[in-house]
C-alpha cells in the first residue's frame, strides 16, 4: 500500500481543498460559528480520505474497498438529519423563521457538499494512480467544476422580475403596491408602517416563475433572507411588524412588506433576486406530459403571467 | 414542549357588547379609548390588533 501513498496523500489535500471552498459563509450559510467551521472542516476530511483511499484500493483488487465505500456514503447521509436538526432547533427563536423548506434545502445541500469531496478526491487519486499529480490535480479539479455546474442553485431573479413598490396605509388596510397585505387596527402601528415600511412586487416572468412564488416556503425563505440583511423591527409583541409576503391571486405576483432597520429599498430588491430557488418549490409545469399542453396554450395564444392586467399581460406598473 | 395558541380570537374590543360574542370583550365608547386598550392587549397577548370596522377590534395570535 506504500507505494499508493502519493494518490491518497493528494486526494486527501484536494477534497479537503474542496471542502474549504465550499465552506462559504455568507449572510444566509449556516454554519458562521468556529466550531460549526471545524465540524464540517473535521467530517471533510473523513469525507476527502475515504474517497482517496477507495481508488488505490480497487488498483489493488481489494474488492471489500467497494463495501466500505458505500458504508462511508451511507454515514454522510446523516449530515443532513444534523443539520436539519440544528436549523430546526433554532427556528422556534428566529424573529424571521426560515421555514421547514428552506431547513430542508440548506441540509441538502450540506449532505451534498461532503459526496462532491468524496468524489473529487476519489478522481485526483484515480488521475495519480494513472499517470501524475498533474493529472490528478486536473482530474480533481475537472470533476469538481462538473459538480458545482451541476450543483448550481437558481435565484428568484431569474425567474421573477422583483421591482420597489410603495407601502401604503388607506383606512386600516395596509398595501404593497395595488395588493392587499393586511388590516391593522391599531393607529400608533399604522403610522409606524407608514413611516417605515418597504416594500416590493415581483412579477413571475413564466409559468414556472409563477409556480414556484406561489409556494409558502419559498416566499418564507425570501422573508428571511431579506430580514436577515436589513434587520427587521419587530419584536414579540408586535407581530403586526413581521415581513409578509402576499399573492395576488388574479396574476401570481407576490408583493413583500418589511419594516427593516435599514430603510435600503435596493438592499432588498437585491436580496430578493438573490433568494435562492428551493428546489421543493420549483415551477415543474414543463416536466409533466400534462404540462406540455399548458406551455402550448401559452405560446399559441395565452397571455404571459403577470402584469396588473387581471387577465394577465406583461409588465409591472404597480405603483 | 411549548404549548402556544395560535390562529385564534383571543379578545375583542368594542363600543357596544351586543356587536360581538364568543370572545372577550373589552367596552370602550370612544376611538381613543379603543385603541389603548387595543395596543395595551397587543403587547401583552403579543398578538395583532385588525379592525373589522364598524367599532369593533379584534386581538389576533396567528
Amino acid at each position: 500500500m506504500s507505494q499508493h501513498g502519493g494518490a491518497v496523500g493528494l486526494g486527501l489535500l484536494v477534497g479537503l481543498l474542496a471542502r474549504v471552498a465550499m465552506l462559504r459563509s455568507d449572510y444566509r450559510q449556516y454554519p458562521t460559528y468556529p466550531h460549526g467551521y471545524s465540524t464540517h472542516l473535521f467530517m471533510g476530511i473523513f469525507a476527502a480520505l475515504a474517497g482517496a483511499v477507495t481508488i488505490p484500493a480497487l488498483f489493488e483488487k481489494e474488492w471489500t474497498a467497494v463495501t466500505f465505500f458505500l458504508l462511508v456514503a451511507e454515514q454522510f447521509r446523516s449530515i443532513r438529519g444534523m443539520e436539519r436538526d440544528s436549523l430546526k432547533a433554532l427556528e422556534d427563536n428566529e424573529l424571521v423563521p426560515r421555514g421547514s423548506e428552506y431547513i430542508e434545502s440548506i441540509a441538502r445541500v450540506f449532505e451534498t457538499r461532503y459526496y462532491i469531496v468524496i468524489v473529487v478526491a476519489a478522481a485526483t487519486a484515480l488521475g495519480f494512480e494513472m499517470q501524475s499529480v498533474w493529472t490528478g490535480l486536473v482530474f480533481g479539479a475537472v470533476v469538481f467544476m462538473w459538480t458545482v455546474l451541476l450543483t448550481r442553485v437558481e435565484v428568484i431573479g431569474e425567474s421573477a422580475i422583483v421591482e420597489a413598490a410603495p407601502v401604503t396605509v388607506r383606512g386600516s388596510d395596509v398595501w404593497v403596491g395595488d395588493i392587499h397585505i393586511f388590516s391593522m387596527g391599531l393607529r400608533q402601528s399604522r403610522e409606524f408602517i407608514s413611516e417605515r415600511a418597504i416594500g416590493a412586487i415581483l412579477t413571475p416572468k413564466n409559468d414556472e416563475g409563477r409556480d414556484t412564488l406561489a409556494n409558502p416556503g419559498q416566499r418564507q425563505a425570501m422573508l428571511h433572507d431579506a430580514a436577515s440583511m436589513l434587520g427587521v423591527r419587530v419584536d414579540l409583541d408586535t407581530p403586526e411588524f413581521a415581513p409578509q409576503a402576499k399573492r395576488d391571486l388574479r396574476t401570481g405576483r407576490v408583493a413583500v412588506y418589511l419594516v427593516p432597520m435599514e430603510r435600503d429599498q435596493a438592499a432588498l430588491i437585491e436580496m430578493l433576486r438573490r433568494t435562492p430557488v428551493l428546489e421543493s418549490a420549483r415551477g415543474r409545469a414543463r416536466f409533466l406530459k400534462a404540462g406540455h399542453p399548458a406551455k402550448r396554450g401559452s405560446r399559441t395564444g395565452r397571455k404571459e403571467v403577470g402584469g396588473n392586467d387581471s387577465e394577465g399581460g406583461s409588465g409591472g406598473n404597480h405603483r | 414542549m411549548e404549548v402556544t395558541i395560535q390562529k385564534a380570537v383571543l379578545a375583542a374590543i368594542t363600543d357596544d357588547p351586543a356587536k360581538v360574542s364568543g370572545v372577550p370583550v373589552f367596552v370602550a365608547q370612544d376611538d381613543d379609548s379603543r385603541q389603548k386598550k387595543a395596543l395595551y392587549l397587543s403587547r401583552i397577548l403579543q398578538a395583532a390588533v385588525h379592525d373589522l370596522g364598524d367599532g369593533v377590534l379584534i386581538v389576533v395570535k396567528h
